[in-house]
């Protein structure tokens, strides 16, 4: 079914071009990564570099066919639909599918691209690991599950997609398993996850109750919700239900607490998954599912605004104590994850401008990722207090990183600002302005642990034991790659510049109008600058101990985590898993088990009285018979003399006997 | 055409001798051929009783009687020769082991 | 006897016959023994797989029937014939069988005695199949107690150390139920429809009957709980279960294959041809019962895995948290639940089937069950077993895409709509289903938490000496069609699907669903 044509629809004037091959073919983009997951698996030692080949050649195929699929939308082509049967069940019609619009083809090529990146940014950095094949068979299963989130057509496929995504992340925060706190860490990002999915999972019900129990297609619940038929009640639930798998994937409160611990894993993976594209899942999520929540109360929406802004400033004030450089980037990106729910939370002003900033995000994070992990490659360590000075031994490195931090941080031209910025913006025009200072306030501190950890990491004197180097070729081209990527994307967005973005990605029939304020944008670098003015002269000249420390007890309460992470595990998962978990385990080998056993005593009991019965009354009923008949016996046994003639007398005697009693009768 | 209490008195007479026989002899052998006697005074009746009623089931069962006497004797004989063998003697009243 | 009234009676009494020659073997011909238990459950399994490859799925309903006199004094016939709900049990016990076999070339549990450990595991397969196929109710039986008698001995003779507790814990624990379930049937004989001036048991006409109202409703109450009873012991439901951890730590590996693949569900088939649609009043009536047992099961059965600390009854309790969620398919008397019961019944056969397998081949390499004295590092010592354990742990906590996922999710959104027109109350089902969400949770928790304490980490010191060898042929050769049935179901979860479905429509049509 081709929906070419839906977005005329609405009377407007605006006409949909037809969908070209690439966005018709989408399916092969996300078909690829499994193919050469599949072929890495089974034939991978086998190949020259021993894995990365399929890997590299599937996705490279899949970035140029992204590509192709995003200039179809360039050129003004319309969305695409197109499915097969799946399976049937009951009432339910399964299907397999692609759905391609704009945001689909962009995430497309975000996660090619990014991926593409790590796949050869890794042949450096995991050079000479002990499962080397197996880390890109992950990876390329990841890629692949991540592709068929983005396209799928319905939400069951959704799913599929989705989970498949958590257990990758799981294997690769796992990746290096013998340390025991790599383990646990997967397991916490994965338990984590899944609270959050188990009620998505429920959202989805919900949703497919709406239809009448009859598919998971998203257009058709669109529809459906924005028909009237369904009560507002229930979309509402499910928008909120369908959010905690956000919360849960997209790391937000309370939910964030698996993704600094994430870090464990090996850097690319963390700028591929716990980055760029995984935790990304979550915004897209809420934007593929966009009608539901606009259809919900707007209770729904005010839900997702808050999740936002808490998360924001509790994982930026976070991000200002770490020490660990990759736990820095994790605060921030679940930070930064935070202004793209809070832009959704905005309603449908907020959805082009989170999807920008998740476009935007995506290039400088994986840059920030790979260069610190082409720096943590270098000193062997991620502590900052071990690293230092390293802008002379690493230029290329310190550049991109620079780039990078700088669009964090939201200085203009990079992309960060543009996207953090029309976030902003529209908060204000909204009237939202609780969020709007929360933005703001967020954007300052962002700006400060920025720079702290530039200057930390790059500047001063090295402290560290190792000889820092630059890294190899095929690790520094995947940081040029992105930082020059992270250079201009953010005018994708600019008005100015005509915002093409805005055409590509939009909710509802027509574009929205790309504006920009002068003014918004004059706070917002105000007070980055203002962030950035901090951390300077905070951290020009290394200091021991860190000055953050002079915060006192909210350095306290920040170096413990907000005691969250103590909470969940003093409190939530130790109960479970010792007391309550003994307890049931008892209660079942004591009470129910106690039942059985004790039924069985109890017969076995009940069986030795009956044999005692038997022994003493009911046999010695017989035993007594027998006695009482020898008693008689001894006394007849004297008639008894052998002599036959005499047994025939008293035969005949009786005989007579009896004739005579007879005939007398 | 004999009439019939005159051979049940016959009959009664023959069995009155075989009990005296079985009762009053102590030769082994004699008993036997005594037990024969109460045999036959039966088949006497038996026939007599079948000839008055015109049916001749009952001469069918006085060829049984016949019969199973016969095999009576052969079992009885052989008892009375393994009794000698063992004892030289057939006397009935010598032959009283299966007492208390 | 034509090919289509003698088939399935060919392939369910192969092994019994295949059994009755190998007594006729030496025992001195160890390997001969063996190579004929693999012939014999191969042919039985080419048979099946025939069976299902001419079945008529456009025209559904029961084929390949046989229906002659048994025993005629008491009204029972000898009346066997297959449709779509007993079609994917019935191939899977014939694979099952198969794999068993060839996993039995290798791996004859102390104290030896091949001969006879063949034999019995042959009989119990008869025994097993004949209950999918019987359609009269004393043939039904029958099948049924047959398949106590072999798991018995394999569990008291060739089971460890706890044996013979377990074996008759196992073995009056069943009986007992089937007391009842007798009781049930006699029940359903006396009360039911007449044939020719006679009571029957013959199953399609008490069905109809049944299903048509025939029982009073006072009748069904009594009559479907004592059945219900029978079924719930051997599924095992909440709180009846206690026979199953024992029974499967104790068993050698292939009692606990075939004790979790294929016994556990025929108390599951019993409800969905037997209890359900001849007493539909007993069923809407009990259903929510049956669907709290079964939400509690899946959160306690979890609960109950974490405190484990021996990898075989890790793994018996987490069948009993899966069975929940079958239960609560069935219980929610939806075509959508009912379905997902059936494919969770074939799923959890296969997924739970091969985890036994892993676990009895990594006791075979350790010679302990104990998670914490294997002490993990399987990874390092035996990366493709290791591999394999993951792989089939994590289909268990119902990875979307392997044959886990959909029986447990559907289950679930059954469970959300339960079917209102049988009365059911919406309110209740879905706290079931939050139960359900939350045992999901709780399930992946303890399955990860098993593989980093076995297969992640550092061998430990003490098994640094031994050589551990990784898989062996005879275990690829017993695994991989296993392994990819995983994948496969998970992917076209169809092919089982598909057959069901005329069946479990019939079925909820009584239900006004």
């Amino acid at each position: 079914m081709s929906l070419g044509v839906l977005a005329a629809e609405g009377g407007e004037a605006l006409t949909l071009g037809e969908p070209n091959w690439f966005v018709e073919h989408a399916y092969v983009i996300a078909i690829l990564p499994f193919l050469s997951a599949a072929l890495t698996l089974f034939f991978g030692k086998r190949t020259p570099g021993k894995g990365p080949v399929y890997g590299i050649l599937a996705i490279g195929a899949g970035l140029v066919l992204s590509l192709g699929t995003v200039w179809s939308f360039v050129q003004g082509g319309g969305p695409f639909e197109h499915n097969v049967e799946w399976f049937t069940i009951g009432p339910l019609h399964m299907e397999l599918g692609i759905y391609v619009d704009g945001l689909t083809a962009v995430m497309l090529l975000v996660v090619t691209a990014i991926s593409l990146m790590v796949h050869i940014y890794a042949v450096g950095y995991m050079h000479g690991d002990v499962r080397y094949t197996w880390f890109y068979v992950v990876l390329s299963l990841f890629t692949g599950a991540m592709l068929v989130v983005v396209v799928a057509s319905n939400l069951f496929q959704l799913l599929v997609g989705w989970e498949i995504m958590g257990v990758c992340s799981y294997l690769l925060i796992g990746h290096w398993f013998e340390d025991h706190a790599n383990s646990s860490s997967a397991i916490k990002a994965f338990i984590t996850t899944r609270i959050g999915d188990v009620p998505f999972m429920f959202g989805i019900f919900a949703l497919v109750l709406a239809t009448g129990l009859t598919t998971s297609n998203i257009q058709v619940i669109g529809e459906e919700v924005a028909s009237g038929h369904v009560s507002t009640l229930l979309i509402t639930v499910s928008a909120l239900l369908l959010f905690g798998g956000t919360i849960g994937k997209s790391a937000q409160f309370p939910l964030y607490v698996w993704l600094p611990d994430a870090m464990a894993g090996p850097t690319p993976v963390s700028a591929l998954i716990h980055a760029a594209t995984m935790v990304a899942a979550g915004i897209y999520l809420v934007a593929r599912m966009f009608e539901v929540f606009v259809q919900a109360d707007p209770i729904a929406l005010t839900v997702v605004a808050v999740i936002g802004g808490i998360t924001l400033l509790l994982a930026a004030l976070l991000a200002l104590v770490q020490n660990d450089i990759k736990k820095v980037l994790a605060y921030s990106t679940i930070s930064q994850l935070a202004y793209m729910v809070a832009a959704l939370g905005l309603g449908e002003a907020g959805y082009p401008a989170a999807l920008f900033h998740l476009f935007t995000h995506a290039f400088f994070k994986a840059l920030l990722f790979l260069g610190a992990g082409s720096v943590i490659h270098a000193v062997h360590s991620n502590d900052m207090s071990d690293m230092g000075g390293l802008r002379k031994p690493m230029p290329v490195t310190y550049w991109t990183f620079l780039i990078g931090s700088l669009a964090l941080a939201g200085v203009p031209p990079l992309a960060g600002f543009f996207s953090k910025d029309e976030i902003v913006l529209v908060a204000f025009d909204e009237g939202t302005w609780w969020l709007a200072v929360v933005l703001l306030v967020g954007a300052a501190i962002t700006a400060f642990y920025t720079t702290r950890m530039v200057l930390k990491t790059f500047f001063g004197d090295y402290r560290g034991h190792a000889h820092p180097h630059e890294s190899p070729g095929v690790m520094t081209m995947p940081l040029v790659v992105l930082a020059v990527a992270t250079c201009f994307v953010g005018l994708l967005g600019f008005a100015p510049t005509g915002a093409p973005f805005l055409d590509w990605v939009y909710f509802g029939t027509e574009p929205h109008e790309a504006h920009f304020s002068p003014l918004v944008a004059g706070i917002s670098i105000l007070v980055v600058s203002i962030g950035l003015w901090a951390g300077w002269t905070t951290y020009r000249r290394y200091r021991t101990p860190d000055p953050i420390e002079r915060l006192g007890p909210l350095y306290g309460l920040l170096e413990h985590k907000y005691y969250l992470d103590d909470l969940y595990w003093r409190g939530i998962v130790r109960p479970i898993r010792d007391p309550l978990a003994a307890g049931v385990y008892w209660f079942n080998q004591h009470v129910l088990d106690g039942v059985v056993n004790g039924a069985a005593t109890v017969s076995r009991g009940l069986a030795s009285l009956v044999s005692w019965f038997d022994r003493t009354v009911i046999d010695g009923a017989v035993n007594g018979a027998g006695v009482v008949a020898g008693v008689f016996g001894r006394g007849l046994r004297t008639i008894q003399t052998g002599r036959v003639q005499w047994y025939a007398v008293a035969l005949f005697a009786g005989v007579i006997v009896l004739t005579v009693v007879f005939v007398r009768v | 055409m004999v009439r019939l209490p005159l051979l049940l008195i016959f009959s009664a007479l023959l069995f009155s001798a075989g009990i005296y026989g079985v009762l009053a002899r102590r030769n082994a052998v004699m008993v036997l051929m005594a037990i024969e006697l109460m045999l036959n005074a039966v088949n006497v009746n038996l026939v007599a009783f079948s000839a008055e009623i015109q049916d001749v089931g009952a001469q069918v069962f006085a060829l049984f009687v016949i019969a199973v006497a016969a095999a009576e004797v052969g079992i009885g004989l052989a008892i009375v020769i393994l009794l000698f063998r063992n004892r030289a003697s057939i006397n009935v009243d010598e032959v009283n082991l299966l007492k208390w | 006897m034509t090919w289509e009234n003698s088939a399935i009676t060919i392939a369910t009494l192969l092994p019994v016959v295949g059994a009755l020659g190998i007594l006729l073997v030496p025992s001195e011909q160890d390997r001969l023994i063996r190579g004929l238990g693999i012939v014999v459950t191969g042919a039985a399994f080419v048979v099946s797989v025939a069976i299902a490859v001419t079945y008529d799925y456009d025209a559904g309903g029961l084929q390949f029937v046989l229906d002659t006199s048994w025993i005629p004094v008491i009204g029972a016939r000898y009346h066997v014939a297959i449709d779509g709900i007993s079609m994917p049990l019935y191939v899977l016990t014939f694979l099952l069988g198969l794999l068993c076999s060839v996993y039995t070339w290798r791996f004859v549990p102390d104290p030896g005695r091949t001969k006879a450990f063949v034999a019995l595991t042959l009989l119990l397969l008869t025994g097993m199949a004949g209950t999918f196929i019987a359609f009269d109710l004393i043939l039904f039986f029958v099948f049924w107690e047959l398949v106590l008698v072999p798991m018995y001995f394999l569990i008291g003779v060739w089971g460890s150390s706890n044996r013979q507790y377990a074996s008759i814990k196992f073995f009056l624990y069943t009986l007992f139920g089937s007391i009842f379930m007798l009781l049930g049937f006699l029940a359903l004989y006396f009360e039911g429809p007449e044939v020719a001036g006679r009571h029957t048991f013959d199953l399609t006409a008490i069905t109809a009957f049944g299903a048509g109202g025939g029982y009073g409703h006072t009748f069904q109450l009594i009559v479907f709980g004592a059945i219900a009873l029978g079924f719930a012991i051997k599924v095992p439901m909440w709180p009846f279960h206690t026979w199953l951890p024992d029974a499967h730590t104790e068993a050698p590996t292939i009692g606990s294959v075939l004790l979790a693949g294929i016994m556990l569900k025929m108390g599951t088939y019993g409800f969905v041809r037997i209890a359900l649609p001849v007493l539909p009043d007993g069923a809407t009536a009990y259903a929510p019962w049956i669907g709290g047992l079964a939400a509690i099961a899946i959160v306690y059965a979890a609960l109950a895995c974490l405190a484990q600390k021996d990898l075989k009854r890790l793994i018996a309790f987490s069948s009993v948290g899966h069975m929940g969620f079958v239960m609560l398919g069935i219980a929610t008397l939806t075509t959508i639940g009912i379905q997902a019961a059936i494919f969770g019944m074939v799923a959890h056969g296969v997924i739970t089937g091969m985890l036994f397998f892993c676990v009895g081949s990594i006791y075979d390499r350790y010679h302990t069950r104990e998670i914490s004295e294997i002490g993990g590092g399987m990874s390092q010592s035996m990366p493709k077993m290791a591999g394999i354990f993951a792989f089939v742990a994590i289909a268990s906590l119902g990875l979307p895409g392997l044959a886990g996922f959909w029986g447990e999710v559907m289950a679930l959104l059954g469970s959300f709509s339960p079917n209102e027109a049988a009365g059911l109350d919406v309110g209740l089902f879905r706290v079931f289903m939050v139960l359900g969400g939350i045992g999901t949770i709780l399930t992946a928790g303890y399955f990860l938490w098993m593989l980093q304490r076995v297969n992640m980490g550092s061998l430990p010191d003490r098994w640094g000496a031994s050589a551990f060898r990784d898989i062996l042929t005879v275990e690829w050769v017993s695994w991989v069609p296993l392994l990819v049935l995983i994948l496969v179901l998970g992917l076209v979860p169809s092919i089982v699907l598909n057959a069901t479905e005329p069946g479990v429509n019939a079925l909820t049509s009584i239900f006004g669903s």
